[in-house]
């Protein structure tokens, strides 16, 4: 994967997760809102974003700590955080 | 997709967002083995829970347990037994650390100098006569003078079978001390007779305790929608048990599918090693457990199965307003 991952590219592929793994329905990765808040908005709870976050660290071989969880509080907040997180190493 | 402003107005919408992100992570801890009461239907002693390890005497190592529970992301400490009060020293070393909230027969008073603002629940399991017949006295009388007006304090109070038509008298009385309830059922463990549920008993106290939140709105802390979880059984047309409870110890968890969950959960005996499988005994039958922050949690983690229509999330909104009441993270 390249270091200078597109960010757009990051949206779209976590939205997908989001999408699949909490089976959120009526709903694309096109027309997934990148800065809607999960929690306030979705309801996503931490075990959601457990679930997300290991599917995350598997795609991209990294690790994200639960102790970053109430940062991760949108998808563009997830994407930038991997995008950090793949290029410092 | 719903999504909770499309669901809720301003006003709901604010009540959502004072809770959303409290992520309460409770576990539940034996304080002791021993209890100045033995009620008939105590889980903890019906199921030989109180032998099942040793107690920590040393209270350096109390304090130190507690120290690893709060790293290892712990927020709110539930105190059980036996009976806590008999350890005040091991209680002190929750509440110096962390959120706690204290599980007790009232019969001895946590003094308030020492622990200021710590939730206490006391147990009541009916009326006199009930009391009496189960617990072998009528503790009401000495927990109430203990407790009376004190702000941080409420009554557990689980409704038997013979309690239907009779609630409100022992509601009154607790309303009279100025305390609050919370109402729960009991699951009748040691089997004694006359105190098992029957699907139109069930039917009659969802009623009483509708009736109940409607007369004592200052004294009761609960909703309907936790009255109808807790006498059907049954939650957006699932119903409880085994493989729906949120309550099991989490290394203790090897189910498959793994349930929405309480994150981090674990029942700690009074030796600090030993796990129990659950937030009660390991001997209830999940089928007919009524235990009643089980199903609260219940409904707690399964958040966005609400988020179906507005009043599924009102519904979730109300039921973890009162959990968040009754542990100290909400004022009354
Ligand atoms: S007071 Fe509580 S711990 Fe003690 S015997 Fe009764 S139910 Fe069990
Ligand atoms: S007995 Fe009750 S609390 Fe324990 S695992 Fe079964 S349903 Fe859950």
């Amino acid at each position: 994967m390249s270091e200078r991952k597109d960010i757009r590219t990051l949206i779209l592929r976590i939205a997908e997760i989001v999408i699949e793994e909490l089976k959120l329905e009526d709903i694309t990765p096109e027309t997934f809102d990148p800065d809607m808040d999960l929690v306030d908005e979705l309801g996503v709870d931490s075990m959601d974003l457990a679930t997300v976050a290991l599917v995350l660290q598997d795609e991209y071989a990294v690790f994200i700590d639960e102790d970053d969880y109430p940062n991760l509080k949108t998808i563009r907040l997830i994407a930038e955080y991997l995008q950090t997180k793949l290029r410092t190493g | 997709m719903q999504t909770v402003s499309s669901l809720l107005d301003e006003s709901w919408a604010a009540r959502y967002r004072a809770i959303s992100r409290l992520n309460i992570r409770s576990s539940i801890y034996d304080v002791t083995n021993r209890c100045n009461l033995r009620c008939k239907g105590c889980f903890f002693f019906s199921s030989g829970e109180h032998q099942v390890a040793p107690e920590e005497t040393d209270l350096a190592r109390w304090e130190a347990f507690v120290d690893r529970e709060r790293a290892r992301g712990v927020n709110l400490a539930i105190l059980i037994g036996g009976e806590p009060t008999l350890c005040l020293d091991r209680v002190e070393a929750f509440y110096r650390r962390m959120p706690t909230s204290l599980a007790t027969n009232g019969l001895i008073k946590a003094p308030r100098e020492r622990f200021p603002e710590m939730m206490v629940g006391i147990s009541l399991w009916g009326d006199e006569e009930d009391e009496k017949l189960l617990r072998g006295k009528d503790t009401f009388a000495v927990s109430s003078r203990n407790y009376a007006g004190d702000p941080y304090t409420y009554y557990l109070y689980t409704i038997t079978p013979r309690q239907i038509g009779r609630t409100e008298r022992v509601i009154r009385r607790i309303a009279d001390v100025g305390l609050k309830v919370h109402m729960q059922l009991l699951s009748n463990d040691e089997g004694v007779e006359g105190f098992s549920w029957t699907p139109s008993q069930l039917a009659d106290i969802r009623d009483e305790m509708d009736a109940m939140l409607d007369a004592y709105p200052q004294t009761v802390v609960s909703c309907r929608y936790y009255h109808e979880i807790i006498t059907t059984g049954r939650m957006l047309g699932r119903p409880f048990g085994w493989m729906e409870c949120p309550s099991v110890t989490e290394p203790l968890d090897t189910r498959d599918p793994r349930p929405k969950r309480l994150i981090r959960f674990i029942r700690w005996a009074a030796d600090l090693e030993t796990m129990h499988r659950c937030c009660t005994s390991a001997t209830r039958d999940c089928a007919t457990c009524k235990d009643g922050a089980a199903h609260m949690s219940w409904v707690m983690v399964n958040k966005r199965a609400h988020l179906r229509s507005t009043k599924d999330l009102q519904n979730w909104i109300e039921v973890y307003e009162m959990f968040a009441k009754l542990y100290g993270f909400l004022p009354w």
